[in-house]
């Protein structure tokens, strides 16, 4: 591999390494979300039944 | 994306006087000008949240600078290897689109320290939104500092007499940036869905405490 293809690679794989992260970040807090709503949903039910 | 990388690698040509290091350029331009065009939303929205109020342009505007942010600290990244490859240097203090570029960096960077430090409600989102639309005034500044300066070591690509590049090598560009400006709308689309779930969800908690 040439030096310039190696900072070819190193550019590209910066690049998807953010993006991979960022999904990653996003996809965690939309989990965290779900896990919310979900505890809320239990929690109204309890109200209610109760 | 895969479109942009097979048009990068397998269709356009390898530029003849840097070489395959050349193909830096069809993701740094594209992020840069993505994150522009990111900065711009954000500036419209403010306008919109000094116009109308409201919580909901605030956090549009907001995620635009968040989205801008990340895309700007991108560009310098995929832009000092580039340098790097090609000039034999990491950065370049004597390059003016490099230096106003990290100037408009820090100041969306400024954005979110000033933003957390004002209290939710009406008076952050006057006060964010005057920042950011402060900031888009960098925007041109930053874009036209290479033509005002006639920067001899930043290459200038986009002149009056159309793209200095070959046929499919715009088409490669053009490719390359309308896959990089459909991955933000749709992080930013999701990135304000979470923050308003997020919203949503804390007022339905205080509700049933």
């Amino acid at each position: 591999m040439s030096s310039g293809e190696k900072y070819v690679a190193a550019a590209y794989v910066v690049f998807f390494v953010v993006v991979l992260a960022w999904v990653t970040i996003l996809a965690t807090k939309l989990a965290r979300l779900e896990r919310e709503t979900a505890e809320l949903v239990e929690l109204a039910r309890r109200r209610t039944d109760g | 994306m895969a479109a942009a990388l097979t048009m990068i690698f397998f269709v356009a040509p390898e530029d003849a006087d840097q070489g395959i290091s050349q193909k830096i350029f069809y993701i740094h331009v594209p992020i840069a000008l993505t994150a522009y065009a990111a900065f711009g939303l954000a500036a419209w929205k403010a306008l919109r949240v000094l116009w109308r109020g409201g919580e909901r342009y605030d956090l549009e505007s907001y995620t635009a600078v968040h989205q801008g942010t990340i895309l700007g600290a991108l560009t310098l990244v995929t832009g000092s290897i580039w340098a790097k490859a090609s000039w034999g240097v990491w950065w370049s203090w004597s390059s003016n689109q490099l230096v106003l570029f990290l100037v408009l960096f820090l100041f969306y960077c400024a954005y979110f320290m000033l933003r957390f430090s004002v209290e939710a409600g009406p008076r952050r989102e006057r006060i964010s939104a005057v920042y950011a639309l402060f900031g888009v005034a960098l925007v041109p500044v930053s874009f036209l500092a290479i033509r005002l300066a006639n920067d001899f070591i930043h290459p200038t690509v986009f002149t009056r007499e159309g793209p200095q590049m070959t046929g499919s090598m715009f088409a490669a560009f053009c490719v390359s940036w309308l896959a990089l400006l459909l991955l933000s709308y749709v992080m930013y689309r999701v990135e304000l869905l979470g923050k308003r779930i997020d919203e949503s969800l804390r007022e339905l908690r205080e509700a049933l405490a």
